[in-house]
């Protein structure tokens, strides 16, 4: 469904560092779950960029190719991009308090993406939102849809977020980040959320993380990105247990666990 | 380890005062409820607690920043010293590194230019930077650096009390542990005591002799990290456990 | 392989702050060349050459006194740098030491003297000149002295958003803990950190200044005569408008070329910081 081949991503404001993102390949089937992890600077947050459209074709230079639904989004028309982009690839962000317009109502915000990009009535998208709030289990969603923001928790504000993503009935979800800001039992039940979320509507969820453990908890496959470059790539156990490249090993040699420090 | 106590806080509550709109009245919330806790010399004690704790709060009562307060802190040690999680607003973005390094030094104001400066250097080694980090400026230094600074920072003054409040949770998982090592060590080399602030349960396991839970402002759960992770009395703590796994 | 070249213009080069330091640098040379020698006695009246227009003998042209322009617009940008900056300076000292104070203290000081920087800004600052002026009589010093106060408000407010905005921050409370005291604080590690927005406020404020000074000179209320200033220079040379363009035109040209400079400087040092 997703391939990425050969995709190298440079900035024009800084010319003297080098790619953002070197030459990786990867590609996603229907409804998996992918964990793209690296550290700070490993270019993880830019490839999900290049992929859900956010990148300013000015400022950067992007060459490859990212073929989606049979179509390369880096050369198909702005229009196909709005299009793609917009309804069929939703994306969550790490901060959920800024990802969110604090002057708008929550439901207005979730049925946005509908109003851009279908025909349906309002009372029509206000029963996709009502729905889509119901499906990422907020309590009450007609009372949430009536809400700001800031009268809503993180973890709830997130849910919202996942709402809004969701609501357009994607065919991939890009999460960039999502359970960071979370305290450690919010995080927990967003990652059951997302897993509802990918086996109930067949969503594809590319999942960005610093975090291993989660993305253990959750992903089907992880691919590992150290210094623009994709240095490792295959199944959860394959990587997590059976690492191969010295990278890999340090990074899950680094993950805090149950063991004592000298 | 010794006996001696070095810290010693008692029914300590703090609350936080709103000031509240035109219409609204002046509210003020509680965010430490009856906090007792004790540390003894060379221990460190892991404070466990997920956002709105009250554990950071804990933190600035302790070190005299939040002074709206009632009951007793006791320090036992002079110049207890912290290590702030954001390394990017802990370091004056005006001053070069080896200046950072060296104001607690001008501060105390003993030192001649000579004494400071090889201080300075050998602090720096210390932990793990050369001498070409001193006229660095922070911008031009990664995470992981700026939090070997701040470290110099605190610990050039030679404190016993050191608290750590989320020291190395903004940072990537191997920078996390190479500093994690690097506390550990200085610790034993300089004899001193940690407050550990984390919100990583596995981290307090890793480097803490004992911890205390807190939520909503509460201790609700205190005992050797062992008993802590092995028999949870407490049904939040438990959850922790759960989530972290 | 796709490959756009659409780098923009101004931003790798930082040429805002190239032209800006060459204009500033040519006109500050000009003035303090000036100082000491000009061409021709910027006083001496010479009635065969009224009105010259501008050749190699008398560049600018002469005026209606038959006085060469250059030299008086020399001497007269020489005035108005001067007032520019002495009222720059007294606004900005003066608008860091209460915006300082204000902004890291707060309390019932700060909300009171606040209170009064937004009465002050509230009338225009040259307005508020001119009444004063009207009331206690002109004079370069007494300019000075009354714009400078005027500015005072715009600086301080600009120092007290830092101020608040630094106090909070981590490395102010690292510097608490190593037993640092207030002053040390406020003028050590926090001032050195309101350069980056203090600069630009000073460029934007000499602008203001050069300007206030020339329309109140306009006025026939700043500098008095024989002495030139830039704005009584222009208000002259608005009565022979007809007669003498070239008069008007190079008063002008170099208030703007002095404006231009210091906006470019400014505008470059800010983003020179950004990145």
């Amino acid at each position: 469904m997703l391939e990425v081949k050969h995709l190298r991503v440079r900035f024009y404001d800084n010319p003297q560092q080098n790619e953002a993102v070197h030459d990786i390949s990867f590609h996603m089937k229907h409804g998996e779950i992918l964990g793209l992890v690296g550290e700070s600077g490993s270019g993880k947050t830019v490839t999900a960029m290049a992929i859900s459209g956010l990148m300013q074709r000015r400022q950067t230079i992007c060459s490859g190719e990212i073929w989606f639904d049979g179509k390369d989004l880096l050369k198909c028309s702005r229009q196909d991009l709005r299009l793609l982009q917009g309804r069929d690839i939703g994306v969550v962000f790490q901060e959920p308090m800024t990802s969110m317009n604090p002057v708008m109502r929550i439901g207005p915000q979730v049925e946005e993406c509908l109003k851009i990009h279908t025909q349906i009535s309002r009372e029509e998208r206000r029963q996709r939102a009502l729905q889509a709030l119901a499906d990422v289990e907020l309590p009450e969603p007609e009372v949430v849809y009536k809400k700001y923001p800031h009268e809503l928790s993180g973890g709830m504000l997130q849910r919202a977020m996942i709402a809004s993503a969701i609501v357009s009935r994607p065919k991939l979800l890009v999460c960039d980040e999502p359970t960071t800001a979370l305290d450690v039992t919010i995080q927990a039940q967003i990652l059951d959320l997302l897993k509802k979320i990918n086996r109930e509507h067949n969503v594809a969820i590319l999942f960005i993380s610093h975090n291993l453990q989660v993305v253990h908890k959750l992903c089907s496959r992880v691919a590992v990105m150290y210094q623009g470059e994709l240095v490792e790539e295959g199944s959860c156990e394959q990587v997590f247990f059976h690492p191969q490249q010295d990278y890999t090993k340090r990074l899950i040699a680094a993950i805090p666990t149950r063991r004592k420090r000298a | 380890m010794s006996d001696s106590v070095i810290l010693e806080v008692r029914n300590l509550n703090s609350f936080y005062r709103q000031s509240g709109g035109i219409f609204s009245k002046k509210s003020t919330k509680q965010v430490l409820r009856n906090i007792n806790l004790r540390m003894q010399q060379g221990e460190i004690l892991g404070v466990v607690g997920e956002s709105g704790s009250g554990k950071s709060t804990l933190a600035k009562v302790i070190l005299g920043i939040v002074r709206d307060y009632q009951g007793e802190v006791i320090h036992y040690s002079p110049r207890p010293q912290m290590v702030f999680q954001d390394p990017y607003s802990s370091l004056n973005p005006a001053f070069s590194v080896g200046r950072i390094v060296e104001e607690p030094l001008l501060i105390y104001g003993k030192y001649t230019a000579a004494e400071r400066k090889r201080r300075v250097v050998a602090m720096l080694e210390d932990v793990g930077l050369g001498s070409e980090y001193l006229n660095r400026k922070p911008r031009e230094l990664s995470g992981g650096q700026r939090q070997r600074i701040s470290i110099a920072t605190a610990m050039i003054v030679r404190p016993k009390l050191v608290i750590l409040d989320e020291a190395v949770s903004a940072l990537d998982v191997t920078i996390q542990d190479q500093i994690l090592d690097l506390l550990m060590r200085l610790k034993n080399e300089y004899n001193l005591s940690y407050l550990f602030i984390s919100h990583d349960l596995n981290v307090i396991y890793q480097c803490c002799d004992r911890s205390i839970v807190m939520k909503d402002g509460q201790i609700v759960e205190e005992n050797t990290v062992d008993a802590l992770f092995d028999h949870p009395q407490h049904e939040y703590t438990r959850q922790l456990l759960r989530a972290a796994e | 392989m796709k490959k756009i070249n659409t780098e923009p213009l101004f931003k790798r080069q930082n040429y805002f702050l190239r032209i800006g330091a060459v204009i500033t640098v040519v006109m500050l040379l000009m003035i303090v060349v000036g100082y000491f020698w000009t061409p021709y006695s910027t006083t001496q009246m010479n009635a065969d050459l009224k009105f010259a227009g501008p050749s190699l003998a008398h560049p600018f042209g002469t005026d209606n006194f038959g006085r060469d322009i250059f030299s008086r617009v020399t001497e007269g940008a020489g005035t108005t740098f001067f007032i520019a900056v002495c009222v720059v300076l007294i606004g900005c000292i003066g608008g860091t030491i209460i915006g300082s104070l204000t902004g890291y203290f707060g309390g019932a000081a700060d909300t009171i003297l606040m209170h009064i920087c937004d009465a002050i800004t509230a009338f225009p600052s040259i307005l508020m000149a001119l009444v004063i002026i009207a009331a206690f009589g002109g004079g370069k010093y007494r300019i000075i002295l009354i714009l400078g106060i005027l500015f005072i408000p715009s600086f301080a407010r600009v120092v007290r958003g830092e101020f608040v905005r630094q106090k909070n921050l981590n490395y102010i409370y690292s510097a608490r803990l190593m037993g640092a005291g207030h002053f040390r604080i406020m003028f050590r590690h926090i001032l050195p950190n309101t350069i980056p927005v203090l600069l630009p406020a000073i460029s934007i404020g000499f602008n203001n200044a050069v300007l206030a000074e020339a329309s109140m000179s306009y006025l026939s209320i700043g500098v008095q005569p024989p002495d030139a200033s830039l704005g009584r220079m222009l208000s002259e040379a608005q009565v022979y408008l007809g007669k003498a363009p070239w008069y008007a035109i190079f008063t002008g040209l170099v208030i703007v070329l002095l404006i231009l400079g210091f906006s470019l400087l400014g505008e470059g040092l800010q983003q020179k910081n950004r990145r």
